[in-house]
């Protein structure tokens, strides 16, 4: 009888890579994704489902452009605004993308001073990134009141076809949607950082899992995909 | 069962807890400086797709220049802000593979659009003579 080997890591196999990695992680009788907690690989599988939906938005919004026999608006000149007696065009929106870059740049230094277990940082960044946040959300209602005044409907506007109202409402207004829940749920973990809860393992509401620093990555995954959007949103609807 | 139940006694499920804590650690750690190339770069990305606006290019150049920037910007924020990079190959393809699809809905999109621009032009007459401006 041969002894198996013994391994230097306490029993535990080191995990193959590559394709034969894809493979073993597939088929091992324990969980598919090692090396990432739960709520991390479901956070995932939500973003999943998520693209989905934005992306049926977009496609959408690219099939009524396409069949339109009307002119569609000129997103360079609507979305224009005279600052000191210039028009420039489309700078609200290229203000609106670089904040949403920065606060993603933000989220992304909480995750990591999150891990060091530095709370204050933590929190200060984690309430910079709902800050950036909040003001996009300002900043896009200010530009649908705009709209609104210079007669934009979901049925028609002014300008010509009348899908790009409908169009403009649905994908904007639904991305909003989510930078607003983001916002509300940053606030919710940087409170919970700035307890310590997170150091404590205090279960958060809505589970009696223990808190811990995973859930601001959690977090930052969520974030990153709402900036994500906002990256095809400015390239297909507005720079078309 | 039973002794699976077993496992999840509050010592060990604690222990586990700070194993797989102490382990993920290690594994998403990453020296600051790459977020702030990052988002440095998704800083000169962003601008240089709002100048292809700014300076009015057209036509294929355009589209060409708007998609290039708006993958790579997406591109960075999937692989290094998210940290896909250093994920496992079996997450990484679970997540980035379905996208794919897409392609099959935005083709059949742009099928019908273009199906439903030529029957307007036939049936509504001279109104839609004039074609759309894409």
């Amino acid at each position: 009888m041969t002894q198996p080997a013994p391994t230097s890591a306490g029993g535990a196999l080191p995990l193959p890579e590559g394709l034969q990695g894809i493979v073993s992680d597939w088929s091992s009788d324990q969980r598919a994704f090692k090396n990432v907690p739960w709520g991390k690989a479901m956070m995932w599988i939500f973003l999943l489902s998520d693209t989905f939906i934005f992306s049926s938005f977009l496609i959408s919004y690219m099939t009524v452009r396409i069949s339109t026999t009307v002119p569609w608006p000129n997103p360079s000149e609507v979305f224009s605004l005279t600052i000191g007696g210039h028009k420039i065009p489309l700078i609200l929106i290229a203000i609106m993308t670089f904040i949403l870059i920065s606060s993603s740049g933000t989220m992304a230094l909480a995750v990591n001073y999150g891990y060091r277990k530095d709370r204050v940082k933590t929190f200060w960044l984690l309430l910079a990134t709902a800050a950036l946040g909040a003001s996009f959300v300002g900043m896009q209602a200010f530009e649908w009141t705009k709209l609104i005044v210079e007669g934009v409907r979901p049925w028609g506007n002014p300008w010509g076809a009348p899908q790009f109202g409908s169009s403009f409402f649905m994908i904007t207004g639904f991305h909003g949607t989510h930078v607003s829940i983001g916002v509300i749920f940053l606030i919710i973990v940087a409170i919970k950082v700035l307890r310590g809860d997170l150091d404590h393992q205090r279960p958060g509401f809505m589970t009696g899992r223990k808190g811990n620093y995973e859930i601001v990555e959690t977090m930052g995954l969520y974030w990153h995909f709402v900036d994500l959007v906002w990256v095809f949103i400015f390239a297909v609807f507005y720079l078309w | 069962m039973e002794h699976a139940e077993g496992q999840h006694d509050p010592a060990t499920g604690h222990q586990h807890a700070v194993a797989v804590a102490q382990h993920h650690e290690v594994g998403q750690q990453h020296p600051l400086g790459i977020y702030f190339k990052i988002w440095g770069l998704l800083f000169v990305l962003s601008t240089a797709s709002y100048l292809v606006d700014y300076f009015h290019l057209q036509g294929y150049l355009r589209w060409f220049l708007i998609i290039t920037f708006m993958l790579l910007k997406a591109g960075l924020i999937v692989a290094i802000f998210m940290h896909m990079l250093w994920e496992r190959l079996a997450l990484m393809y679970a997540i980035l593979v379905p996208p794919l699809l897409l392609l099959v809905l935005l083709w059949i999109g742009a099928v019908e659009g273009d199906h439903t621009f030529f029957t307007r032009g036939t049936f509504f007459g001279t109104a839609a003579e004039a074609p759309a401006k894409h």
